[in-house]
């Protein structure tokens, strides 16, 4: 019973330390979306608040906490309170899979825990994909249960784009499935060990640099679709606020409200690990080993490994705040033909082409 | 232990099974299929199939079941379209059903189960998934294929049925 319960305490400091990290990374990112806006349009964004307007985050925080929370008249109130904590729920349980340092297992009185990752399951890939699937309930049942016609209209969209752009990721995903020969996300990244030249994005062989078994093209798909699941702009069609208002929150407020916006960044937070930890070879170094080994450090090469991953996800974030700058709002009907008629042919082609390959060429 | 969870996913699927037909709500019932779904997942974990556990949630839960929804909240049943007779269907399959209950505990252990031997051993050292692919495609190949294709005859019936003016119109 003991081992139960100082397993169980491991677990609940490694998910405490895990959850504290993704909402400082999304506080972090509510303020840089605005300052690289800002930069990008010539401005200085948000400058009021704290030493260069960086408390921002706080002062965003403070006001929607005591703002006051409205339901609409003729809203199902229950619906209505459970939508943004279904959503908030489902963006910050997959990161229990995420490796986001080395695999390292710890030995502390007779139980082996690692450190860098709360649960490594063998189906790690397949339970983000569930969890991912399960993230249009919120937004579905939020403008259902509104009893508003922009919020419903919202949530329409967004069970297509979500459906729709779901199994694009699904297929994206098979090509390093095939290279890795593993659903754990651990295994996967420990594959792409020993330079950027292995990571999955250019697929050298293990023994070799040639690009025989690369996934750039998954990889392309991968974002793409990536950033229409987290309804982000260029595909933000469920809020789109020149048609919808905001759409499937347009009656939240106050603390809900917070709930979907930061549910919002969340997942953005993980598919950027996704990405990183599919493609881009996870906590690895882009050169073989670590800089720590050469100097004889090799107990602390974990930080430099947690380094280049946070490098990784925090370029990704970069990338969605710049496409936001950048590109203007998909139409409806582009959106789906998009899906459906370019990504989808693509990721199909690159299964094909990844089982030949590595049929052909062994890893 | 692992009879705690079981009894504790049976229980929830069976109230949320009949809660799926009981609620007057569609939506409501939509989410109790949810949650069941969820328990049925929970259930597979438990019997150390992860893979059939995330696929279940990622078809029913993730797929299918948020089209149920969307098709539920476009409808919006009215009180006197959702409740046709349906009384000698229902009595029907209920009678079928406890019969098979009856007989099925009457049979309890005449029969041992059909598992082959370091099965068990198989999945242990080779993981979950794979054991699956392997079994499922060379054991259960013809099976395998025989659902591919009409899952290929439904997709292209959709599609028919989805575009079934274009020919008309170029008549």
């Amino acid at each position: 019973m003991t081992e139960l319960s100082l397993r169980l305490a491991v677990s609940f400091v490694q998910i405490l330390a895990e959850v504290s990290l993704v909402m400082l990374t999304v506080a972090i990112m509510t303020l840089a979306e605005r300052k690289v806006l800002g930069w990008m349009q010539d401005r200085m964004g948000p400058m009021e608040v704290g030493p260069y307007g960086i408390l921002q985050p706080l002062a965003d925080g403070v006001k929607l906490f005591f703002k006051e929370d409205i339901v609409p008249a003729g809203a199902n109130k229950a619906m209505f309170a459970l939508a943004p904590m279904l959503t908030m729920v489902v963006s910050l349980i997959g990161f229990a899979v995420i490796p986001f340092g080395p695999d390292i297992t710890l030995n502390i009185h007779g139980l082996t825990i690692k450190p860098f990752v709360i649960a490594d399951i063998n189906i790690g890939i397949l339970y983000i994909l569930a969890i991912a699937s399960i993230g249009a309930y919120g937004i579905i049942l939020g403008g259902w249960s509104s009893n508003s016609k922009y919020s419903l209209l919202g949530g329409l969209r967004s069970a297509a784009q979500v459906i729709s752009y779901e199994l694009n990721v699904g297929l994206a995903i098979v090509g390093v499935l095939l290279l890795s020969g593993s659903l754990s996300l651990v295994e996967i990244t420990e594959a792409q060990s020993g330079g950027f030249w292995h990571w999955f994005i250019w697929g050298a062989r293990p023994d070799g640099f040639f690009p025989i078994h690369t996934q750039i093209f998954a990889f392309v798909v991968f974002l793409i679709s990536g950033v229409a699941e987290t309804n982000r702009i260029t595909f933000d069609l469920p809020e789109a606020e020149s048609e919808l208002v905001a759409g499937f929150f347009t009656e939240y407020s106050g603390m809900k409200f917070a709930f979907f916006v930061s549910a919002e960044y969340a997942s953005m937070v993980l598919v950027s690990c996704v990405a990183a930890s599919l493609f881009l070879g996870g906590w690895n170094a882009p050169y073989p080993g670590t800089i720590f080994e050469y100097i004889g450090l090799e107990q602390l090469a974990w930080i430099e490994h947690i380094v280049w991953f946070a490098g990784k996800v925090y370029f990704f974030l970069f990338v969605f705040i710049w496409l936001r700058a950048t590109l203007p709002r998909l139409r409806y009907d582009q959106l789906m033909r998009f899906g459906w008629k370019v990504l989808l042919p693509i990721a199909l082609a690159n299964i094909i082409i990844t089982a030949i390959t590595v049929y052909l060429f062994p890893r | 232990m692992e009879q705690v969870f079981f009894f504790y996913f049976a229980v929830v699927i069976a109230a949320t099974s009949v809660l799926v037909v009981a609620l007057r709500n569609p939506i409501y019932s939509t989410l109790a299929l949810l949650i069941m779904f969820f328990h049925v997942a929970g259930l597979y974990v438990t019997l150390h199939a992860e893979f059939l556990a995330a696929v279940q949630i990622i078809v029913y839960a993730g797929a299918i079941l948020v089209l149920y929804l969307f098709v539920v909240m476009l409808l919006n049943l009215k009180q006197d379209v959702r409740y046709h007779r349906q009384w000698p269907m229902a009595a029907a399959v209920g009678v079928i059903l406890v019969i098979e209950a009856v007989v099925l505990t009457a049979m309890k252990g005449w029969t041992t189960p059909a598992v082959a031997a370091g099965t068990e051993t198989a999945i242990a050292g080779a993981g979950n998934t794979e054991a699956i692919g392997d079994v499922l495609y060379t054991t259960y190949l013809f099976p395998f294929e025989v659902a591919s294709v009409i899952l290929l005859v439904a997709m292209i019936g959709a599609i028919i049925l989805a575009k079934k003016d274009i020919g008309e119109r170029e008549a």
